[in-house]
């Protein structure tokens, strides 16, 4: 199965996470938030000109920069 | 006297809770050594005094940031710990559940929310709940007040959790086998509330929101404030005010001085609440009748956005612009804040993360976030020649913050931290919370400019007396009427902005201003030097050399912007 990142993914999508590429720190302040490998996220925006992305992980919608949203790697999950 | 804490993620209901448990007597606090505010109130149990604490909102507890380390520490020192777990949300929360059983201190978890939860399709087994976590869970609605009652009542319950300290992981792995367990969904239909929450987050709908809401509060801060001027204050001030001053100018009438102290001086044989400058008459008119009206209006709509949950979808939607600033979407919350008085909106940038992010948020608050007192002025003296003028000035600053921000992040060393944040669901505010915190912020407002008002209008009143206006108009005549297009007058109304924006606006009444001489007026006061407030909030907050940065830089954009202006400016 293909991977790819936030930034990546469609509006809409639903993926899985599978990786986490930025460090024990960034992996621990997203897990705390609930972002973690094997989470089934939605993304629900995007914004231009390398702008922050939204997603819905389970009931928690989150907004991160594109810098961290680039660093997160899913599994498109289709329909 | 036995320490309680009340701890869990933000936007879990805690403070609502907080004001359930406590009641009235609620104080601000800081931790020693720290800019970390927290609430201290008191509870009886059982006939015992316990003091309660409120500790901000926080995921973990591992030190990521200042809030995190003082709640480690508080929790340390506490003698019973109350998680707020929010039950809509229950996977996420137990994270920071998980961490505190591992601390090993007393501790019963408040499962809040739990008259949220049918309607939107989960159900809990408490009793398993219970059983798996080893502390009780009482169920808890802040906002309905159910449970508060059996909470008090089972504080006695709590006692240490039983988990070993285990790596994200792990926990995450004994989170999911306890939701596996005591935790249900079923289907069920989006209401009104989810829908506008994913559209405000939507990069097409979302902006459309946002100019609505923004356009909306503008007109609605504006209704409010006419409408309290022009209904209330005025003619009290007229009608019920004006009398007693009258009766009290005669009984002055042979002292002169304390008169012309108090009163001001007499225009056309009548006081002038405008031109009169007294400590009675200009002061509190000033304050109360053109400022407070709009600061009224503003905390209202800010206190309602922020309670309602929609803050953190602005600060979404501009963190691309912000991030050129080299600041995130988070610090459009101490910008707007600054909208009100620039003074909560430095201290508000302790939200911040870095000195760097504090420096230009700060700057840019202080030179082009002209603040409600300034705002009132504006809207009074320019609004009369018509709202595209009105209009113009704000374009003008806003193009400043955008350029003032974008060379600072240019200037400045380091680099600007990532926006990462939880965007609530929208809840419905609790009202008693919401006019208590507004109460709060237009008494802390009226505290803090009443003295400097009073000041400022005694000066001016003593200058005019010894006739020192002449010779320092004289003085600054070339700058102003070169570079700014402005009659040498205007020299006392800028040196009387740095004690009050308002004040200043006021003296340039007399002045009989063009509108282009108005337009430069108003854009130079509020970018040159901050009021001494502000001022003084900066050195506090940033430290001596910061604000001497911020000067040089106000003074420079202050000359640049006005002189343009009067260049192109027809």
């Amino acid at each position: 199965m293909k991977k790819i990142t936030l930034v990546q993914m469609k509006t809409g999508a639903k993926g899985r996470i599978v990786q986490l590429e930025g460090g024990p720190a960034f992996e621990s302040r997203l897990s705390a938030m609930g972002v973690r490998i094997d989470k089934h996220i939605v993304k629900l925006s995007a914004f231009v000109l390398q702008g922050p992305v939204a997603i819905r992980s389970g009931n928690t919608v989150l907004a991160l920069g594109y810098g961290m949203a680039s660093k997160i790697w899913v599994e498109l999950i289709k329909k | 006297m036995k320490k309680i804490v009340l701890i869990g993620n933000p936007n879990v209901g805690k403070s609502v809770l907080f004001s359930r448990l406590t009641g009235v007597r609620v104080l601000v606090s800081n931790y020693p050594g720290t800019t970390v505010e927290f609430l201290e109130g008191y509870v009886n149990i059982d006939g015992e005094q316990m003091k309660i604490l409120d500790l901000p909102g926080t995921y973990s507890l591992e030190p990521n940031a200042p809030a995190e380390e003082v709640a480690v520490k508080m929790i340390e020192e506490a003698d019973l710990v109350i998680n707020v777990v929010d039950a809509t949300n229950l996977e996420r929360n137990l994270y920071l559940t998980m961490t505190l059983l591992e601390q090993r201190r007393p501790m019963i978890i408040a499962l809040n929310m739990f008259d949220d939860i049918k309607h939107r399709g989960i159900s809990i087994d408490v009793a398993k709940l219970e059983d798996l976590l080893g502390v009780s869970v009482a169920p808890t609605s802040g906002i309905t007040g159910l449970g508060i009652k059996q909470l008090k009542e089972r504080l006695v319950e709590a006692k240490p959790g039983q988990f070993d300290r285990g790596t994200h992981q792990e926990r995450w792995q004994k989170i999911g086998d306890i939701i596996d367990k005591v935790q249900q969904l079923s289907h069920r239909h989006h209401t009104l509330f989810e829908i506008l929450e994913d559209a405000s987050v939507n990069h097409a709908w979302g902006v459309a929101i946002a100019i609505f809401i923004i356009a909306f509060s503008f007109k609605t801060v504006r209704f409010l404030g006419e409408g309290l001027i022009k209904y209330v204050l005025e003619p009290f001030f007229q009608l019920v005010y004006k009398p007693v001053l009258e009766s009290f100018s005669i009984y002055l009438q042979n002292k002169p001085f304390l008169h012309n102290i108090l009163l001001g001086r007499m225009i056309d044989n009548n006081i002038d609440f405008e031109k009169s400058m007294g400590l009675l008459t200009t002061a509190p008119y000033i304050e109360f009748v053109i400022v407070l009206p709009y600061i009224f209006a503003f905390y209202l709509l800010l206190s309602f956005l922020e309670d309602i949950g929609y803050m953190p979808r602005l600060a979404l939607l501009l963190d691309n612009i912000m991030h050129r600033l080299g600041l995130h979407g988070f610090a459009i919350i101490p910008i707007l804040l600054g909208f009100g008085c620039n003074v909560p909106g430095i201290i508000a940038t302790r939200i911040l993360e870095s000195k760097r992010e504090r420096f230009i948020a700060s700057t840019i608050i202080s030179i082009g976030v002209p603040c409600a007192a300034l705002q009132a002025m504006i809207f009074g003296m320019l609004g009369k020649f018509g709202a595209r003028y009105v209009i113009a000035v704000y374009l003008v600053l806003f193009s400043v913050w955008l350029f003032l921000g974008a060379a600072l992040n240019r200037l400045l060393k380091g680099y600007s931290p990532e926006l990462f944040i939880e965007i609530p669901p929208y809840r419905w505010p609790d009202f008693k919370l919401l006019f208590k915190k507004m109460f709060l912020r237009i008494k802390g407002f009226v505290v803090d400019a009443l003295p400097i008002v009073l000041l400022s209008v005694l000066i001016i009143n003593l200058l005019q007396q010894i006739e020192l206006f002449e010779s320092i108009s004289q003085f600054f005549a070339p700058l102003l009427n070169k570079v700014f297009g402005l009659p040498k007058e205007a020299a006392w109304a800028l040196i009387v902005g740095f004690l009050r924006k308002d004040i200043a606006v006021g003296m340039l009444i007399p002045l009989k201003l063009t509108v282009k001489q108005m337009m430069i007026a108003c854009v130079v006061l509020s970018m040159s030097f901050p009021c001494v407030a502000t001022f003084i909030i900066f050195l506090k907050e940033l430290g001596p050399r910061r604000l001497f940065q911020a000067v040089l830089i106000t003074l420079s954009i202050t000359f640049l912007g006005g002189a343009t202006m009067n260049f192109f400016l027809h």
